[in-house]
């Protein structure tokens, strides 16, 4: 087996060594009867390079890559451009194969990156601090949940009805049990009235902008309505690049922000991993998940960053620890730090109006379909149309013509009746005028 | 002759006097390096188009002030991530014997299966009728994860140990619900991995700690004392944290189940058994498996990872969304509860999506690479070079459990050290530099100053033989009262032992622009 | 006239007429290492003998701190929250944690003196 580099004398020698007439004298602890023969696993046996390789191509080769054909998916993952820089460094073996930076003193390189993709966060977000990221967006807005059910010593929590239906779903499973989740009704392209629902047992009201129709949300008099009842404001993001246009919800009074960050460095990848992004205000930091970087000097002086704050931590803290998270998403936020560099503030906010500039053109030619109607008026890049017909069977005869045409609304709200005819597209810098060309074509024949 | 009398020395010189300080402040390779936002300047590492827009569509949300992110072109990014990274220890340049952490080999063909385009680049709300290839690879990786383990069933989202920790107790808690009870309390071993008493308060359970007995198993007779009715589960590691088979096992498993509640494995060690026992014959319900660890994928300086959790035929029906199921247009992703197919009860959702799709296509490539045979072979393998590790240090190390075999990892104590002045911090920080990463230190808790060493199978013997001289040395001299090269070690490292007290007091958790230079500006 | 009480998980109490000082004792603060936070009770908190008052955290460890004995908190040592340094240089002086009126001087009477206490460590 070419991973295992022990040879059958090197393995008698150390039986020889250690004193054991075979390998399974180590193993006479495990009950006699529990140690099966390999034939009890019916599974197949060692195989070279080439013949995984071909297995595994084969199997990706029954998928259809967003790249191959005019795709226009968005709904919480989305489709970017990453530089081929971000790639090749992430593969360099001293951030591949290495471990949570427990030594600072020989994992400075990881610490900091991580330092970097904090500020980075911090700076983006418009908040004081960020951690050193989550699992993904979902899982970063179930832990602003419980993180505010902390601070308030509250158990209710809102969340609107144009929150991602599967982060809402992530939310009620874990927030659920330690207080009331509510979820406002959806009201797709328009706001709800979540402000009324606000009360002195609120916890935190939960908005996500762009929310999941792509609607532009304004967060400034949700967040006054909590902070005049003592709740906080989750401000929850998805398409992170659009804080390279919109405001960041720290500037519009929220006290948490729970983000997802792949479109910054990296790939769709059928779901995960991602990256999920964290940011507070400084007075709630003692409260925050996750493992923080912070900065200090060695025995010569010299700067230095080691991990911080880590009482709150699982392995120190134990039952009283602010969230169980121990492994997070190292390599995703290296992808994002090192792609966040190579944009820089004239890069991002370039990439930011191009992506609205092309979902801007691709609103204006749908809406003037027959029988299509535009139904966000407030957009970044991803928005929603209502069709004349339900739009997953749409969405199902344009794969047979090749355009991956969005997803349907009812995809993620499959009891909701509204949504049958909605579909959510989003538009980036990778589309070309003929992808939309292809779209508009294969629409206007579908409807 | 003609002679070149430029002809430059070829010696190797007198040596360089460490108390001369470099001009740049680098020393040879290792580079002093500033953070990025010290290095920009006004470039860029992309090219795109200056588009201009109307605000029309924005809905008054423009962002009025600038971000604040650096500039810098590309071949400054990569000189700077390059430098970043050669300030890091990596399993690809050395034995990295974390206990608990299992640093094995990352075989590079299976990061290059996780990025061809029909994986990698896979939108995970695409029709299913373009998904059916990465369907596959869950569906493969499930019958390899149910096959090793002899379980029923497998819930795939979760995205790393504690997560999948988090998925199992939440199934159990919808088993005790179903069968219309209320169980509030978790017994857990004083050994246990941190992340299992946070998990059950996270789940919303209280903890109940069981004692370990003097040889480092969990004290079952103590653990049995503690069930009763009020009793969800149990969460144990086995092999345990001490490196440990609880022989026990299929006795506790009984116990707990007749008393009603469940019984839930910490999977982190599953890499010193994969292919050899399948936990479901030992009566687990539960158990997270994480691929970062036995089934290697990479651990990217802390992530991301994966946990599936295999459950038993009590707790399958309560697995959460997404199910995947067979039907006759070939695999299908059930995404919405009220979608489920008759008998299946899913508590709820783990997070957006499907899970780390990037890992499974990882770990399957792992796996179809080794086979079952292959599998069977590392977990032997990494039993049989922890074996020889303990055997050649105990003589000179402290082995708190005596002679017995230890399963994938061996530990220590510091009673070697006493009297020596030497604490295990000094020991392990003296491994650096050595040229060695230091074992997991003061961990597992039932053990004093505890060094935790797992060598996994990817070490020739030639690695572990040196690594045993290095360690079998350092104990020498600490007991022999030479320590000088332990006192305020690393010496030789990129950084010296940093300052965490000042880190912690006064935390500095982000750049700031020097307010000087800004008000200059 | 003040008289100084311990516990045996590391508190020290001293009554001055009827409002008693909390800290933890020099064996605490030194076995702890640096401490780098605690966490105060607010004043008006009532706490039980044997509860929950406040935190103090090191480096690498957090332990709650428990009240000797039952009653209510009068203030907290705020100058711990800017220096919690204070915690090891003057553990059983400068490094208190709260202040606190009791509801049982029974409570406080049963406790170690600091004979018992001393006895107590030596045979830890």
């Amino acid at each position: 087996m070419r991973y295992l580099p022990l040879t059958p004398d090197d393995r008698r020698a150390m039986l020889a060594t250690i004193g054991a007439p075979d390998v399974d004298a180590l193993f006479r602890d495990v009950p006699k009867s529990a140690v099966v023969p390999l034939s009890a696993f019916n599974l197949p046996d060692t195989q070279g390079e080439l013949e995984v390789d071909r297995a595994m191509s084969k199997l990706a080769a029954r998928n259809v890559a967003a790249g191959a054909v005019p795709f226009f998916c968005g709904a919480g993952a989305y489709k970017h451009h990453v530089p081929s820089a971000v790639d090749h460094l992430i593969q360099r073996s001293e951030f591949l194969t290495s471990y949570t930076p427990y030594q600072p003193e020989i994992a400075q390189g990881t610490l900091q990156y991580l330092f970097e993709f904090q500020t980075q966060v911090a700076l983006l977000t418009g908040m004081e601090v960020a951690n050193a990221s989550l699992y993904d967006g979902s899982t970063a807005t179930a832990e602003a949940v419980l993180m505010a059910q902390r601070v308030t010593k509250r158990g209710k929590a809102i969340l609107s009805g144009g929150l991602h239906p599967h982060y809402a779903e992530t939310v009620e499973t874990v927030a659920g049990l330690f207080g009331p989740v509510e979820r406002t009704p959806v009201t797709p392209g328009s706001a709800e009235d979540i402000i009324a629902l606000i009360d002195d047992q609120t916890a935190c009201v939960v908005v996500q902008s762009p929310d999941v129709f792509g609607l532009i949300r304004n967060l400034r008099p949700i967040a006054e309505a909590a902070h005049a009842k003592g709740a906080l404001l989750i401000a929850v993001v998805t398409e992170i690049v659009s804080l390279g246009l919109l405001e960041p919800p720290g500037a519009q009074g929220a006290d948490i922000v729970a983000a997802e960050g792949q479109s910054i460095g990296n790939g769709l990848n059928f779901g995960g991993p991602y990256v999920g992004l964290f940011a507070t205000r400084e007075k709630f930091l003692r409260q925050m998940p996750g493992r923080l970087c912070g900065e200090t000097v060695d025995a010569e002086g010299r700067r230095g960053f080691v991990l911080t704050l880590s009482t709150r931590e699982q392995h120190i803290r134990r039952e009283k620890a602010t969230s169980n998270i121990c492994t997070n998403s190292g390599l995703c936020t290296l992808a994002f730090t090192i792609h966040l560099s190579l944009l820089g503030e004239e890069g991002l906010t370039r990439l930011a109006r191009l992506n609205h500039a092309k979902a801007s053109a691709l609103a204006d030619r749908l809406a003037a379909l027959p029988g299509v109607e535009l139904v966000t008026d407030a957009f970044f890049n991803e928005f929603t149309v209502k069709l004349p017909k339900p739009a997953g069977p749409v969405v199902d005869a344009l794969v047979q013509k090749g355009v991956i045409a969005g997803v349907p609304a009812s995809r993620l709200l499959p009891k909701d009746k509204a949504a049958a005819n909605l579909l959510i597209l989003a538009a980036t810098e990778t589309n070309t005028d003929d992808d939309f060309d292809a779209l508009v074509n294969a629409l206007k024949e579908a409807i | 002759m003609s002679m070149n009398n430029q002809g430059r020395p070829s010696g190797s010189g007198e040596a360089f006097p460490a108390s001369i300080a470099t001009i740049s402040g680098d020393r040879g390779l290792d580079h002093e390096e500033g953070l990025i936002f010290e290095l920009g300047h006004g470039a860029t590492g992309v090219d795109l188009p200056d588009v201009q827009i109307s605000d029309a569509r924005l809905g008054g949300a423009r962002r009025k002030d600038a971000i604040g992110l650096p500039g810098l072109s590309e071949p400054e990014v990569i000189r700077h991530y390059v430098r970043l990274s050669r300030k890091n220890y990596a399993i690809d340049s050395g034995l990295y014997p974390l206990g608990s952490c299992t640093m094995k080999h990352n075989p590079r063909l299976n990061e290059k299966m996780a990025r061809l385009p029909g994986f990698g680049d896979l939108h995970p709300l695409a029709p299913q009728s373009t998904t059916q290839g990465a369907l596959q690879v869950i569906s493969q990786l499930m019958n390899w994860l149910t096959t090793l383990t002899g379980m029923p069933a497998v819930a795939m989202s979760p995205k790393a140990g504690a997560h999948g920790e988090l998925c199992g107790l939440l199934a159990i808690r919808a088993a005790i619900a179903a069968r219309g009870e209320t169980r509030p309390r978790i017994l857990v071993p004083e050994s246990a991995h941190g992340t299992n008493p946070a998990t059950a308060a996270f789940a919303g359970f209280t903890v109940d700690e069981v004692p370990a007995k003097p040889n480092g198993r969990v004290d079952a007779e103590a653990l049995k004392a503690k069930l009763g009715p009020d009793v969800a589960a149990i969460m144990l590691t086995n092999p345990n944290t001490c490196g440990l088979f609880e022989g026990e096992i299929v006795d506790i498993a009984r116990a707990v189940h007749e008393a009603g509640a469940y019984f839930y494995c910490d999977g982190a060690n599953f890499n010193a058994i994969a292919g050899k026992v399948r936990p479901g014959d030992l009566g687990i319900d539960a158990m997270h498996i994480n691929l970062h660890k036995t089934f290697s994928t990479p651990h990217g300086g802390g992530g991301p990872g994966a946990g599936p959790v295999v459950l038993s035929e009590r707790l399958a029906a309560y697995a959460p969304i997404p199910l995947l199921v067979a039907g006759k247009d070939g695999l299908r992703l059930i995404e919405n509860a009220a979608d489920a197919p008759d008998g299946a009860k899913p508590f709820g959702r783990m997070c957006a999506f499907h899970g780390q799709m990037g890992m499974f296509t990882r770990a399957l490539t792992y796996m179809l690479s080794h086979g079952r045979d292959g599998v069977r072979q590392a977990s032997e393998d990494a039993v049989l070079s922890a074996n020889y590790i303990l055997a050649s240090l105990k003589d000179v190390m402290s082995a708190p459990f005596g002679d017995g075999p230890c399963m994938h990892e061996a530990l220590f104590d510091d009673s070697f050290l006493e009297g020596t002045g030497v604490t295990t911090l000094d020991f392990a920080k003296a491994m650096i530099d050595e040229g060695y990463h230091p074992m997991t230190m003061y961990f597992p808790l039932v053990v004093h100053g505890a060094m935790l060493i797992e060598p996994t199978e990817s070490e020739s013997k030639h690695s572990l033989d040196r690594f045993i001289h290095v360690l079998h040395t350092l104990a020498t001299e600490a007991r022999a009262g030479q320590t000088a090269r332990f006192a305020g070690a690393p010496h030789l490292a990129p950084r010296r032992r940093l300052d965490e007290t000042a880190a912690a007091r006064k935390p500095v958790l982000r750049w700031k622009p020097d307010p000087l230079k800004a008000a200059a500006e | 006239m003040s008289e100084v009480r311990y516990t045996d998980q590391h508190e020290w109490i001293r009554l001055e007429g009827d409002e008693a000082t909390v800290g933890i004792t020099k064996y605490a603060s030194e076995a702890l290492g640096d401490v780098v936070f605690v966490e105060l009770p607010a004043s008006g908190k009532a706490v039980t003998a044997g509860g929950e008052a406040a935190v103090v955290e090191s480096v690498k460890a957090a332990s709650d701190i428990y009240a000797p004995a039952g009653g209510t908190v009068t203030t907290a040592n705020s100058a711990l929250e800017a220096a919690p340094s204070k915690v090891n240089e003057d553990p059983e002086g400068e490094g208190w944690f709260f202040k606190l009126t009791l509801s049982n001087k029974d409570e406080f009477a049963k406790l170690m003196d600091a004979a018992a206490y001393a006895k107590f460590v030596e045979s830890l």
